[in-house]
């Protein structure tokens, strides 16, 4: 709740930064993806021709197409950006961080998938519904987890306010918790469910029936399309972003000085790096899980969340 | 007494309705006028109800009245202090939009039947509800409380050729009792220990709260006391007439007892369990708590199972009343640690659930009844793309969806999310194992919103996005003026209390102050109407305007940097695979779209699913007939037994009867013979 | 290494050990429960050693050893040439679903924590804190043993009670007597040789490792 000039234009650098660099980690992690399974890759920068190519395509809408199916694209771009203003990616002191904390987070995050669902149905066919239904029920399992994980947080931050715990853990000595230990891969498990990625979901698959995300998208197209996939771009980069301000902020710029800001893009650039060869490693070594074994895999997110509201309770 | 305060103000307002039912019988040749003349009554006495109300919790005073009536020597009491000013305001509020709606609904009934019924029983079911929250002693409370009751149950029976509607009734009368009879035993163990079980003096609830019963007696009463309005709440397992009662009603009413009757018994828990009896020992809030996330789960997973639209609401209100008892625990525990701060967060987050949920409920279930005016079609799996038909109701039941599923910017969000705040405070708690266990109750209320916001993604995109998935049977039209009215006031109200929640709290203040003598608003406001900070802003913040102007900013620079001339749209068919037939019945319905949680949740309920396919002809494609069928587990559980020792009791009985009028003489005689010996 | 990082590392082990207890308890694999089994292994035997170092016990230091050669290696090798003999490749059955298996042990972790608060109010160990952990890993291995079908996914279960057990031992009172240890290990030893011949008769009289089938044995007479 601070209000000066060089804090707005770190709240601006921000949003720029995460809209704008978005699909360069999509094309990272990709570059990375083929490189692991001994493809060529089609470069660094594919994701953002591939926007800037479908923002000129033309748009084909199904016949009984509603507002809400054209409305969707934008209310999932504009709620993704929505909290990359909240997350605290370049410095812990974002003036629109203190807008909404964590849970509200979490909430803006299922707000665009709401629509998303609907515009899933909206088109009338099995597929789009089967999306839909998928994906809400990966969300519904998810969130708990989550819950479960942010609580074992805020116990050892004292909140839930985003700018702070990221401040709290800055500013205290490094520790060996085991409570943190656990949040940090149940957080991880649920962000691999939430951004859709192997072994929940797999974001390059349209075979119809492993789809669940894609299954939902399946009938955007044009500039609607190309909103949907840079949003999901701007998704992944950040929960990735989330996690390191969460479990590994250290770098961040607390002020607004040019020198913090400088070091706080390089650190995160190479923890952007790291994550996305964590991710690259999870993909290629692990297949995709039956859609009914998905409930499992969060049942272990919740488990690991619980241990590590447990361990702080039974061992700090 | 100036006419102008909140007790004379509400008392008119009832009068207005007991005046507008006996008027309504003389009406009787004049429907049309009728309806206009009632429903303008009602909107005028609501109107002042509200007024009543608000000023009642601003102000915070207390105002008492003896009545000269009421049974010699036993004068009725009443009284408007905060916390009844608070309900007052919400039934008011409800009360005005379901009126306006009413005006145009009804009148689409009068075609098909008279409304004199109705509009009486309309009338008498609002003024039971407002005296039910004005009475101050246990002999006016109850005849409120019966006369919601009744006039509920006529209204529930009111289209009564179908015999599943009177069942509905039958069910939720015999519930109703069951819970009267329990709040009437409560009472007389207070009243007794109160005044001495010899006179009646103790019948005042100023009377009662002086009583001192001891530990035992205590704990009853509180939980007589609990589990009688608990079941007129809906709270599971005593929740089993509700999805019955409420889709049996007309709309109109089952978005009156949805939002305000389920409220009344709230307020009845607020009332006598926190004020009259108090919290003593944390473990009944513990007892609260629990049953009230099991209400919670339950609730929604039952909704989620549902093809009929209002039984989705209905089950969905089960649900609500669970995270309000929820709210309401947490506060009975945090009482009895005398954290009167985390108590008092505790109990806005329930009072503003409730407020929210009477909000986004009436205009979810008056939405639902316009769906069913201009289709006649109440089961999800014969509707399907109406938002073209439909674009009003469509856009206005959207903002309720958001609003249930506790999406940001939206009523139910706020109060989920002070819900959660006070879940997250618990380690301040002395208790270490109560540390341990309000986490993963704060992890069921998680599932529990994201499965409501599943469920309904599911209603509004059956009902209204895809294609119809059943050829109309009559013109579908767009609902009537006052409905659209009625309807958007409530999905403005929503967003009012999506968007200002540090007003509203502020308002709600003097509620916990007086119940359970702490205070959130000076922290909560404490950086201005924007921000709403619970308890510090170091602990969490939430800025409602700034996160909507946010998104607001981002949709429109979105739209207006892509949505230019750059390419072309172009509507085409929808794609098909390359399967040339595609039918509407191909999409995903409601009961496909709440497979995979039937198979990971299958467990609770008794579900029987079957395949059936056979060969009209050999040679043609076999016919597949899928049934399904899911019951509560409960009833078999808590029920079940019940009436079947009911019938078997009654079977025995049966036996005494003959038919023969000596042999009934001779029953008497050894009766009088009896009691001779032995009294 | 000061105390407080000793604690901090214990306390980090205990979570470990925690969580290898939980991956027994879901895990379908067979030779998946192996490995974390060793891994539980691994993990005891640095605490004892920590343990030791910390409280100037140096028979600690042994039992650490002892633990790591009969725990990490010998036992689940010995385990691992059984079920290769007895070609056991499918995955393991289990009799309640995995997830309320979960949820139960989630109960039990909180009810272990719940029976040791007393405990360690009182006692002034640097390992107080762990005892909690010892007592689920107890409870969730018979647990284990209780919800799996087949008899070697009992064994397991029934060592890594064992595991728990040595865990209590050291959490509370800094480890038994060096004798009792090294007899409880002998113990544990000569039980797996003795568990495997159980199998290979259990296999030739009812052609079947499921437990189930032991409840013809009632019939027989």
């Amino acid at each position: 709740m601070t209000n000066s000039s060089s804090s707005i234009i770190v709240e601006c650098l921000q949003v720029a930064t995460v809209v704008f660099l978005a699909p360069l980690f999509t094309g990272w992690v990709r570059l990375l993806k083929c490189r692991a399974q001994a493809r060529t890759s089609a470069g660094l920068l594919q994701p953002y021709r591939d926007i800037y190519k479908l923002f000129f395509k033309e748009v084909a809408l199904a016949e009984n197409a509603s507002w809400i199916f054209r409305f969707t694209p934008y209310m999932v771009f504009g709620a993704t950006v929505m909290a990359g203003a909240i997350i605290p990616v370049i410095s812990t002191r974002a003036p629109l961080s203190a807008t909404a904390d964590i849970i509200a987070l979490v909430a803006i995050f299922a707000l665009a998938r709401f629509f998303s669902a609907l515009a899933g149905m909206d088109a009338g066919t099995a597929f789009g519904g089967m999306g839909s239904s998928r994906e809400m029920m990966v969300a519904s399992l998810a969130e708990p987890a989550m819950l479960m994980s942010v609580f074992t947080i805020s116990l050892v931050n004292r909140s839930t306010s985003l700018s702070q715990m990221t401040h709290v853990i800055v500013n205290s000595p490094i520790m060996l918790r085991p409570s943190l230990a656990f949040a940090l891969l149940a957080f991880a498990l649920i962000a691999i469910a939430e951004t859709g990625r192997i072994p929940v979901d797999n974001p390059a698959t349209h075979l119809e029936l492993t789809m669940i995300h894609e299954a939902m998208c399946l009938e955007f197209s044009g500039r609607h399309l190309a909103l949907i996939e840079w949003a999901k771009g701007i998704k992944l980069l950040l929960f990735a972003s989330l996690g390191i301000a969460l479990f590994a902020p250290w770098g961040m710029a607390t002020g607004g000085t040019l020198q913090s800001l400088v070091i706080s893009y390089v650190t995160l650039t190479a923890k952007l790096a790291v994550i996305g060869v964590a991710i690259v490693l999870i993909e290629t070594r692990l297949a995709k899980m039956r859609i009914f074994r998905v409930p499992e895999f969060l049942g272990a997110a919740f488990l690991l969340a619980t241990l590590g509201m447990l361990s702080y309770f039974m061992l700090e | 007494m100036p006419f102008f305060s909140p007790l004379p103000l509400a008392f008119s307002s009832i009068v207005i309705f007991l005046m507008m039912a006996g008027l309504a019988l003389l009406l009787q040749n004049r429907q049309t006028f009728l309806v206009n003349m009632a429903f303008f009554l009602s909107t005028v006495s609501c109107g002042i109800g509200l007024y009543a109300g608000f000023e009642a919790v601003a102000s915070g005073s207390m105002q008492t009245m003896i009545m000269p009536i009421g049974l010699p020597d036993l004068p009725f009491y009443i009284r408007v202090d905060a916390l009844s000013g608070f309900f007052l305001s919400l039934a008011s509020l409800t009360g005005l939009m379901v009126s306006i709606y009413s005006f145009d609904y009804v009148k689409g009934i009068l075609s098909a039947r008279k409304a004199t019924k109705l509009v009486v029983f309309y009338c008498l079911f609002m003024a039971g509800m407002l005296l039910v929250l004005i009475s101050d002693d246990a002999y006016f409370f109850m005849s409120s409380w019966e006369l919601m009751a009744l006039s509920s149950f006529f209204l529930v029976s009111f289209e009564d050729e179908s015999a599943e509607n009177r069942r509905a009734a039958f069910l939720y009368i015999l519930i109703a009792h069951i819970g009267a009879v329990m709040i009437l035993l409560s009472f007389g163990i207070l009243a007794g220990f109160a005044a001495g079980f010899e006179n009646f003096m103790g019948y005042r609830f100023s009377a009662m709260r002086s009583a001192e019963p001891g530990m035992l007696w205590a704990s009853i009463a509180f939980f007589l006391a609990f589990f009688g309005f608990a079941s007129k709440a809906g709270v599971v397992p005593l929740h089993v007439w509700l999805p019955e009662a409420h889709p049996a009603a007309p709309s109109n009413i089952s978005a009156l007892m949805s939002a305000v009757m389920l409220k009344i018994a709230i307020y009845g828990i607020l009332r006598v369990c926190m004020d009259i009896i108090g919290v003593q020992v944390w473990w009944w809030g513990g007892v609260v708590l629990v049953i009230g996330l099991i209400t919670a789960v339950m609730g929604i997973l039952y909704a989620l199972m549902q093809v009929d639209i209002k039984r989705v609401l209905a089950y969905s209100s089960v649900e609500h009343v669970g995270i309000i008892t929820v709210g309401i625990g947490l506060s009975m525990i945090f009482t009895s640690f005398e954290l009167r701060m985390l108590a008092a967060l505790a109990l806005t987050a329930a009072l503003y659930h409730c407020l929210s949920h009477s909000v986004f409920k009436s205009l979810l279930f008056m939405a639902a009844g316009s769906v069913l005016h201009s289709t006649g079609e109440r089961n999800m799996e014969r509707l399907g793309g109406l938002i073209h038909k439909l674009p009003w109701t469509s856009a206005l039941f959207l903002v309720g969806a958001l609003s249930i599923a506790a999406m940001p910017l939206f009523g139910g969000f706020v109060s989920e999310w002070l819900t959660f705040q006070a879940f997250l405070l618990s380690p301040v708690l002395p208790n270490a194992l109560l540390k341990i266990l309000f986490p993963l109750g704060a992890a069921l209320l998680a599932l529990t919103a994201a499965l409501s916001a599943r469920c309904f993604v599911k209603v509004f995109a059956v009902t209204f996005l895809g294609q119809r998935r059943a050829v109309p049977t009559t013109e579908t039209h767009e609902a009537g003026m006052s409905m659209r009215l009625a309807m958007s006031i409530a999905a403005i109200s929503s967003l009012a209390l999506g968007l200002f929640p540090s007003f509203v709290i502020d308002w709600i203040d003097t509620v916990p102050q007086s119940l359970v003598k702490g205070r959130i608003a000076s922290s909560a406001g404490a950086f201005g109407w924007m921000w709403l900070t619970p308890i510090s802003a170091e602990r969490a913040s939430y800025s409602a305007p700034i996160v909507f102007i946010g998104i607001f900013a981002a949709v429109a620079v979105a739209w207006l940097a892509f949505h230019g001339k750059k390419a072309a749209t172009r509507r085409s068919a929808t794609w098909d695979c390359g399967f040339e037939k595609m039918t509407p019945r191909m999409q995903y319905n409601s009961t496909s779209f709440a497979m995979p949680l039937r198979r990971i949740f299958g467990f609770l309920f008794v579900v029987s699913e079957s395949v059936r396919t056979s060969h009209a002809q050999p040679g043609s494609a076999p016919r597949i007939r899928y049934s399904l069928r899911i019951e509560d587990r409960l009833w078999y559980v808590f029920y079940k037994p019940f009436s079947d020792a009911a019938y078997y009791l009654a079977k025995q009985a049966n036996r005494l009867q003959h038919g023969r009028m000596q042999i009934y003489l001779l029953y008497s005689f050894i009766t009088l013979i009896t009691l001779l010996v032995f009294a | 290494m000061s105390h407080e990082l000793a604690i901090e590392i214990n306390s980090l082990l205990a979570a470990l050990i925690l969580l290898t207890s939980f991956g027994l308890l879901v895990q379908r694999r067979v030779y998946g429960l192996l490995h974390i089994f060793a891994w539980q292994g691994v993990f005891l035997s640095v605490s004892t050693a920590i343990v030791g170092y910390s409280a100037g016990l140096n028979h600690l230091y042994i039992s650490a050893a002892m633990t790591l050669v009969i725990k990490v290696f010998a036992l689940p090798y010995i385990l691992y040439v059984l079920i290769h003999k007895l070609r056991i490749k499918k995955e393991v059955e289990d009799m309640v679903n995995i997830p309320t298996t979960m949820l139960i042990g989630i109960a039990v972790v909180i009810f272990s924590y719940h029976l040791t608060a007393p405990i360690r109010e009182l006692s002034t160990l640097m390992t107080r804190s762990t005892l909690a952990v010892a007592l689920s890993t107890v409870l969730l291995g018979l647990l284990m043993m209780i919800t799996r079908k087949k008899a070697v996914t009992q064994i397991i279960g029934f060592l890594a009670l064992e595991n728990g057990l040595f865990f209590a031992a050291t959490s509370a009172t800094y480890g038994m007597p060096l004798v009792v240890e090294l007899g409880v290990a002998l113990d544990i030893l000569i039980a797996a040789f003795i568990f495997g011949m159980f199998f290979f008769q259990i296999r030739t009289s009812f052609d079947s490792l499921d437990l189930k089938e032991m409840e013809k044995l009632k019939d027989l007479d």
